[in-house]
């Protein structure tokens, strides 16, 4: 019911998908873009370009925190578990060496670190960015498969403040869209 | 003009392109995924995805008998209770380390040429590193009480025992095994997306979508992706000089002469290089010949590859050169006995074997002929995965055959289960690389594709030196 609800109330536009041919000029056009005060907005590249995240918004990288901190419970983790169950759990006495005997345990620690931080870094991946999210409006303009065949896009999305669809759509053109599409929240 | 001549000195031959010049975005995207989606099965592929799934059987069958029967129907024995199965693992895992190389620490190195070559490099290692799992297990001789080595709260109220090298080789390999397959997949997410969006049948848009897991290209997506990628890369860097660092202390923390040597991690991190390399130019060079990938994967990158084989051969031979000087200089009536052993005893033909594959064969590749003949290459690829496989042979029989005790001495001889189980791993790892190439993009479209843009910026940035690039307006 809810659900119903929303998709009444929303609006049928989410945004206006302008398309480049090449990452300079997407670039430059963002660049403007932002000037002008557009601030929702996202652009689609099929490669990274570098500092397009910052002109379309990105501000913070939580990332390699969430790794750090991943990498760090692991090492510890992997530790405690040699310890607890060496030292603690089922000692054993072997030859008379130390229950904690912190070299032997050191590639184990290594490891499970390692391992932490490489799972954090994927699954943080994919958590930052909304993934996975098999819909989303953008994939309704029949045009956006071409993104990997070496198309970039600009989309500014109609729930930014400054959005006027006529004007936005000039502002695009002006600034080297070689074509600017109307993005629905629904395929037709 | 003297620039000119620093740039391009006389008699130097420049190096060639890591990626053919006339390749745009768009074809880039179309051969590599077309390869995937529109070529029809080739009789070929199927011919040769046929003989390696018979080879597969033939491993079943192999592993089924081992089960019903035990691992006395291998040529192990004591002293030799290591025998093939564990010389196959090392050799395996070993083949596995090129691609994590090329992966990470080329990327790090910023090395350009590795683009191309990254993905299914990483698939080799994935499928050698599978291989090389089974033998561990298989010698186990009670393969389904392997998961004593995981910590877990078992009835028996035991743990693991952390101080043994064996225990640290299972969480290397399996943490290796697990971030390799990550480091592998964060890489095909946006080229699943490609193939999604060019996937115009049903079941392969719902595979790769799925594969995808919705990734659209955005900026936001790309600043992430990089993040997590570089940081995949610098973890995995000291991972893969761990793992077989781990698996040379299954040997060198024993007492057995031939195995107890420090130079035994850096030499068998060196080996595995060498031999990975040889495995990535194997399959290369068939691989660019039949899919037409030459523009993709050029003479530069097997010549460079070449270069690696070079200076690893060189590390080794330095640790052959090593064991043998320690051996005597330490004055150790075993370890020298050892030695001569290993040089004029029963194993001496797969110890000279060993030397002529590892050390003087390499050796030509000092001549730029010789590193771009592509004919040469492969032979030279073939010699080499010979030489490692005779090297780890080597060490785990010929030191355990002369025990300390000349009654215990005594011969290791394989028996037709133990080749039928190393030729069925040929098998496997040859059956899920085809499996690979026929269903996923075997070069990654979105990293050649950085490269193209790449060398077009170098390209303007030389055409429009001193000149201001005015903003681009059109259709206004």
């Amino acid at each position: 019911m809810e659900h119903a609800q929303r998709a009444t109330s929303l609006p049928r536009l989410y945004g206006l998908l302008a398309e480049f041919d090449s990452p300079e000029r997407l670039l430059e056009a963002a660049r403007q873009a932002r000037q002008a005060g557009y601030r929702r907005m996202d652009a689609y590249t099929p490669f990274p370009i570098e500092g397009l995240a910052e002109v379309v918004g990105f501000r913070f990288n939580l990332l390699p925190w969430l790794v750090l901190a991943g990498g760090i419970a692991g090492a510890c983790g992997g530790y405690f578990m040699q310890w607890f169950s060496a030292a603690v759990n089922y000692p054993i006495n072997v030859g008379g060496r130390p229950l904690n005997s912190w070299p032997s345990f050191v590639p184990i620690t290594f490891e499970l670190g390692v391992l932490c931080a490489s799972l954090t870094a994927l699954i943080g991946m994919a958590t930052l960015c909304g993934l996975p999210r098999p819909y989303h409006p953008v994939f309704n303009s029949p045009i956006f498969s071409l993104e990997t065949k070496g198309k970039f896009f600009l989309c500014v999305e109609a729930t930014d403040p400054q959005f006027e669809i006529r004007q936005t759509w000039q502002f695009l053109v002006r600034y080297g869209a070689v074509g600017v599409f109307e993005v629905e929240h629904w395929k037709r | 003009m003297a620039g000119d001549l620093l740039h391009n000195p006389p008699g130097i031959d420049r190096p060639e392109p890591v990626l053919a010049p006339d390749q745009t975005y768009a074809t880039i995207d179309a051969k590599i995924s077309s390869i995937v989606l529109q070529r029809p099965l080739h009789a070929g592929w199927m011919a040769a995805t046929a003989f390696a799934f018979a080879l597969v059987c033939m491993l079943m069958l192999a592993i089924t008998y081992l089960l019903l029967r035990g691992i006395g129907i291998w040529g192990v024995d004591i002293p030799v209770a290591w025998g093939f199965a564990i010389a196959n693992f090392v050799w395996w895992i070993g083949i596995g380390h090129a691609g994590t190389l090329i992966s990470a620490i080329l990327l790090l190195l910023n090395q350009k040429w590795r683009t191309s070559i990254n993905r299914f490099a990483e698939a080799m290692t994935l499928f050698a590193v599978a291989c090389a799992g089974l033998f561990p297990l298989m010698h186990l001789g009670r393969p389904w009480d392997f998961m004593w080595l995981i910590p877990y709260p078992n009835s028996m109220w035991l743990w693991p025992q952390w101080r043994s090298p064996l225990v640290w080789d299972f969480f290397a390999v399996s943490t290796y095994l697990t971030v390799s397959l990550l480091f592998w997949y964060q890489g095909l997410i946006p080229d699943a997306a490609a193939l999604r969006d060019h996937a115009t049948k049903p079941i392969p848009h719902t595979f790769f979508g799925i594969l995808s897991l919705g990734w659209r290209g955005s900026a936001h997506h790309w600043k992430y992706f990089e993040t997590s990628y570089w940081l995949l890369a610098a973890l995995a860097t000291p991972l893969v000089v761990s793992v077989h660092s781990i698996v040379s202390m299954d040997f060198a923390v024993a007492v057995v002469p031939g195995w107890h040597s420090t130079i035994f991690p850096p030499y068998f991190v060196a080996g595995a290089i060498f031999s990975g390399f040889a495995m990535v130019l194997t399959l290369a060079i068939p691989l660019r010949k039949f899919y037409g990938l030459e523009d993709f994967v050029t003479l530069q990158h097997l010549e460079n590859m070449g270069k690696v084989i070079l200076v690893t051969s060189l590390i080794v031979a330095y640790g052959y050169f090593e064991e043998t000087l320690m051996s005597w200089y330490s004055s150790d009536k075993f370890d020298w006995s050892m030695m001569v052993d290993r040089a004029f005893g029963h194993y001496s033909f797969a110890y000279w074997l060993l030397i002529f594959c590892n050390v003087v064969v390499p050796q030509t590749l000092w001549w730029r002929k010789a590193r771009t003949s592509i004919a040469w290459l492969f032979a030279l690829s073939l010699i080499v995965q010979l030489g490692m496989w005779t090297e780890r042979v080597v060490i785990v029989v010929q030191s355990l055959h002369r025990d300390f005790m000349p009654s215990a001495w005594h011969d290791y001889y394989p028996t037709v289960w133990d080749w039928i189980t190393l030729i069925g791993t040929l098998g496997l790892f040859s059956f899920l690389f085809l499996l690979f190439i026929r269903s996923l993009p075997m070069i990654s479209i979105h990293e050649v594709q950085k490269l193209s843009h790449e060398r077009d910026e170098e390209g303007a940035g030389k055409r429009e030196e001193g000149r201001e690039t005015a903003p681009a307006r059109a259709g206004s």
